[in-house]
């Protein structure tokens, strides 16, 4: 019985929730290092700093400012909005299984980029072509699911908008089934897409950046009604949240930030599943430290699936979605069956 | 006095014996068995070359004028696809009627056990890694290989979610941990089969998405029978356990305190759902919304609480039957029946949001 | 049939008994090893403050939860023993926030009561019947029976699943609060019901209430807790004191004779709790 209290109240071992932020910094900066200076070819330390102080356009110092670098802070921006978009995905419907696929963006990107494949003479399937697809797709179905849902005579409620997002989802889903089992050169490319990957999309993050942005900016913004929230909407009225107004200012955040993770890395959501669970036992229940906790350690799994996936694979690599999912299931797992399920 | 039953019951009682009947419920099945037969002749005519209807009564009457050709068709070709239809959409709508009631939530379909990610898992496996080569999987990998790997990746994942959701403490399952594994668990087997679908080439990957897209396509008796044997006894224990239902969808303190024995009743309902989710999955794939929609559509139909389970297996071979029909033979190009039945569905899906908005407004 | 646990002599003809029942949830234990007995024919009350482990007992007793270690006797057989059918038909329960499926009628909820007479051949027997229509009557929600349980009021819903335990026709009735959501009348309602089934058809009742005033009125004995233990258990005269009121709720408070019965009765002495709860090293313990 002692093992299963200590194992219960492991994750309270930090001193508060500050600690686990900074925890989280410290994480975070450890897998940044790792992440630049592993790779398909092994790198020292000194080679390492060499390339960030004095580069001098070696074979090492172009592999860590060319291939590395950028791919990081791909990772680094990517698990940051998978993190947050989760926390809101799950802190809007009060729903611990949403992630931020809620909202159909991951069946829209992958139509759009299935979509985009079938165009004449391979136009659709250049590295800026998909993602920009990608993203066209997520915003064009998240505006459907918001539309769907809020249909009803009183507006969109987390319950119509996961039922939106699931039928939305389904028939997306339908349509790129159809599409893929009729083109072969349609299925290639989604195959590999919706494995989900850090590498190749990175140099598109100065696009993304005000998307981004603009995604935390609204979500930092939206802590306050979201703590509200999380006593009912009766309650969150009573003390003076618009409910409505708190709504689209986290559904939009949720939707700009999962859009643009989808169009930097392809459907990931399993971690924006896993990072808030995790980081409510660390934290705490209050958006405050949650959406800081979720950013810093989406960012910090991220980085590490990433490094772990080049990492083992040698001289390959395995694709980040692949990774996140067979360490983040079993965390997961044991998340769901040890801890006391913090409810929303 | 009304309102003790559902509305429209009758109850008969002859001495101490006393049973409540639904009439609505009645005459909805004979409607949905007369569709079903309807689909099902359908189905043997227009499966391709068709074959009138006299003809096909003829096959079963077994009338020697008939030519062997025509007999053949009928018997080997079309009759052991129209009853995987049966079968499995039966298998799967009885499982997401069981898994909704227990999980008391009408998304909670046999998906989030794991089961279907798993049989997926299994029957990709095969297909990509016991290179089946190009021109599709051929022989013994096909015949035998994909059904047996779905089988062991359905049953497996199943059997982990739930010995990793059982606390032996409570003795029960809580039905929010059971989602949560169970989601977990799918995630982890979604995420192989997306690649394991990268490793192969491309038309081993297209044959796999077939798969999993749910299909009837090319099913013989030898697939067929040992799922319509398994499915039986599955099925008549779950309508036994009907009586059950109706407490589970209460609290758990209020279903037990009501005698129902919680520690025996949850694990049961859930192993029939998996394994007929497993024998339905199997059979035909994934096929979607079948679970999702036939359960929700029986109880809006027959106007009750928990879904009639009769009526919902006969709705769901209905469906599936249909849905054959018309994505592989009546559409100018033919289609996996999982593909109709996720276009056919989203939309009642959409409709059934509405539905239950305005229900509760 | 012989007692196999020591010490429960005296309990051998209670109605309900616990030996030596510890309760908890991962882990943790909240009422630790208790030893209590209610005998047939009584109306028993349990007071103590929130979280006291009140509810946990109640569920305990009513083998909502597992006991940790420990026995619960229904009648001298040991509740994990028998059969969950054969312990409905003896002893029901209402749970704290009980949850029905959506769309059940008031009268679908009283009729599930029935379900431990029930069998797949007897469905809906006259007796049946005759049961749930005295139950709604009981509760005064005859009207009601064919009303989705959604569109009730807060206290027309608390007496519904009143109504299903009563149709459940038990010799004992386990109550977790039976009087939440309710107005006075219909607080007093329900306690008279009790009492009147009690006084009527020699039931046993056990529940918990908050209303300390109202326990003392309609019980035979009151037992208080505090932290997971009995401190105090006898008829509502012994219990209900001054000094109780301050030890187990940190509460100052006059008890005084109620004219009807001559019953106490708690009249609190309004301001100063926390400041003298604190200085009693008991301010914020509950918070």
């Amino acid at each position: 019985m002692s093992v299963n209290i200590s194992a219960v109240r492991a994750p309270r071992a930090v001193k508060g929730p500050a600690a686990g932020l900074l925890l989280g910094v410290l994480v975070v900066a450890a897998a940044l290092a790792l992440s630049l200076a592993f790779g398909g070819r092994p790198t020292s330390f000194g080679e390492l700093l060499h390339a960030i102080a004095t580069p001098d356009g070696s074979v090492a110092d172009i592999a860590i400012r060319e291939l590395r670098w950028p791919r990081t802070l791909n990772a680094l921006a990517v698990g940051a909005c998978v993190g947050v978009a989760g926390c809101l995905a799950q802190g809007h419907t009060r729903n611990p299984i949403a992630d931020p696929g809620l909202l159909g963006i991951y069946p829209g990107a992958a139509l759009a980029i299935v979509a985009g494949s079938l165009l004449p003479g391979a136009a659709g399937t250049g590295t800026y072509a998909q993602a920009g697809f990608a993203f066209l797709g997520a915003v064009i179905a998240c505006a459907l699911v918001v539309t769907v849902g809020s249909a009803s005579r009183h507006g969109a409620t987390p319950l119509t908008l996961v039922l939106a997002g699931a039928a939305v989802s389904a028939l997306a889903g339908g349509i790129v089934s159809l599409i893929v089992l009729s083109s072969d050169a349609a299925l290639d490319t989604l195959r590999f897409w919706q494995l989900g990957s850090v590498a190749v999309r990175g140099g598109l993050l100065p696009q993304l950046l005000p998307f981004i942005v603009l995604g935390l900016v609204l979500a930092v913004a939206n802590i306050g009604p979201l703590n509200a929230l999380a006593l009912g909407e009766d309650t969150a009225r009573s003390l003076g949240v618009s409910v409505g107004r708190a709504r689209i200012v986290g559904l939009a955040a949720l939707a700009v930030l999962a859009a643009a993770s989808v169009t930097l890395a392809g459907p990931l959501a399993f971690a924006g599943l896993l990072v808030p669970h995790a980081v409510r036992g660390l934290v705490g229940a209050d958006y405050r430290w949650q959406i800081p906790g979720c950013a810093l350690f989406g960012a910090a799994l991220m980085l590490l699936a990433d490094t772990a996936g080049r990492v083992i694979a040698r001289p390959g690599e395995l694709p980040v979605g692949v990774v996140l999912a067979v360490v983040g299931a079993p965390f997961f797992i044991y998340l769901a069956r040890r801890r006391r399920l913090v409810s929303l | 006095m009304p309102g003790l039953l559902a509305p429209g019951s009758r109850v008969v009682r002859v001495r101490t014996a006393s049973l409540v009947f639904l009439p609505r419920i009645a005459w909805l099945a004979l409607a949905a068995v007369l569709l079903l037969l309807a689909a099902i002749a359908g189905h043997l005519m227009l499966a391709g070359h068709p074959v009138g209807l006299s003809q096909v009564a003829a096959v079963f009457l077994n009338d020697p004028a008939v030519p062997r050709a025509v007999r053949l068709t009928v018997l080997e070709f079309r009759l052991p696809r129209t009853i995987a239809g049966v079968v499995a959409g039966a298998c799967l709508a009885v499982a997401g009627a069981l898994t909704q009631t227990v999980a008391r939530n009408p998304l909670a379909t046999p998906e989030v056990l794991g089961v279907t990610a798993g049989a997926s898992t299994g029957a990709v496996a095969v297909l990509v890694l016991a290179g089946a080569g190009h021109g599709g999987a051929s022989g013994l990998a096909a015949a035998v290989g994909m059904p047996l790997a779905a089988a062991l990746g359905a049953l497996g994942t199943g059997a982990a979610v739930f010995m990793l959701t059982y606390r032996r403490s409570q003795q029960s399952f809580d039905s929010m941990r059971l989602v949560l594994v169970g989601l977990g668990a799918s995630g982890l087997a979604t995420s192989i089969t997306t690649w394991l679908l990268t490793m192969g080439d491309v038309s081993n990957a297209s044959q796999a998405l077939t798969w999993m897209m749910g299909s009837l396509n090319g099913k013989d008796w030898g697939t067929v029978m040992p799922a319509l044997l398994a499915s039986l006894p599955l099925l008549l224990v779950a309508g036994a356990c009907g009586r059950w239902l109706l407490l589970s969808a209460f609290d758990d303190d209020t279903a037990r305190s009501l005698g129902l024995p919680l520690g025996r009743s949850r694990p049961l309902l859930l192993v029939l759902a998996v394994l007929l989710a497993a024998v339905g999955t199997v059979l035909a794939g994934p096929v979607a919304f079948v679970a999702l929609l036939c359960p929700l559509a029986a109880r809006f139909a027959a106007r009750t609480v928990v879904p009639p389970l009769g009526l919902t297996a006969l709705f769901g071979a209905a469906f599936v039957v249909l849905s054959d029909l018309v994505a592989g033979f009546l559409l100018p190009h033919s289609l996996p029946v999982g593909v109709f039945t996720t276009v056919l569905g989203a939309p009642v899906l959409i409709a059934l949001v509405f539905r239950s908005q305005r229900r509760t407004s | 049939m012989t007692n196999t646990y020591g010490a429960t002599t005296a309990a051998g003809t209670a109605h309900l008994s616990a030996h030596g029942l510890t309760l908890g949830f991962d882990g943790r234990e909240v009422v630790p090893n208790i030893d209590v007995a209610f005998a047939r024919g009584t109306v028993t009350s349990i007071i103590g403050p929130n979280g006291c482990g009140k509810s946990t007992l109640l569920r305990g007793l009513g083998r909502l939860l597992r006991p940790q270690k420990g026995h619960v006797l229904l009648e001298g057989s040991d509740v994990a023993a028998m059969q969950a059918r054969a312990v409905a038909q003896r002893m029901s329960i209402l749970p704290q926030t009980p949850h029905a499926p959506s769309g059940l009628t008031v009268g679908e909820l009283v009729a599930r009561g029935r379900h431990p007479r029930q069998r797949w051949y007897q469905q809906f027997s006259g007796s049946d019947e005759s049961a749930i229509a005295a139950a709604l009557e009981a509760t005064d929600i005859a009207g009601l029976a064919a009303t989705p349980l959604e569109d009730l009021s807060g206290g027309q819903r608390q007496r519904a699943w009143i109504s299903m335990i009563l149709a459940q026709e038990t010799e004992l009735m386990l109550l977790d609060e039976p009087t939440t959501y309710l107005d006075l009348a219909h607080q007093v309602d329900v306690l008279e019901l009790v009492r009147g089934l009690n006084r009527d058809t020699g039931r046993t009742v056990v529940m918990v209430l908050h209303d300390i005033s109202l326990a003392a009125r309609y019980s035979d004995v009151i037992i208080a807790m505090r932290d997971g233990k009995i401190v105090a258990e006898g008829p509502p005269s012994d219990v209900v004191t001054a000094e109780l009121l301050w030890d187990v709720f940190g509460l100052r408070a006059e008890v005084i004779r109620e004219p009807v019965e001559g019953r106490p009765h708690v009249v609190p002495l309004g301001a100063g709790r926390a400041a003298v709860a604190q200085a009693a090293g008991l301010g914020g313990a509950r918070a």
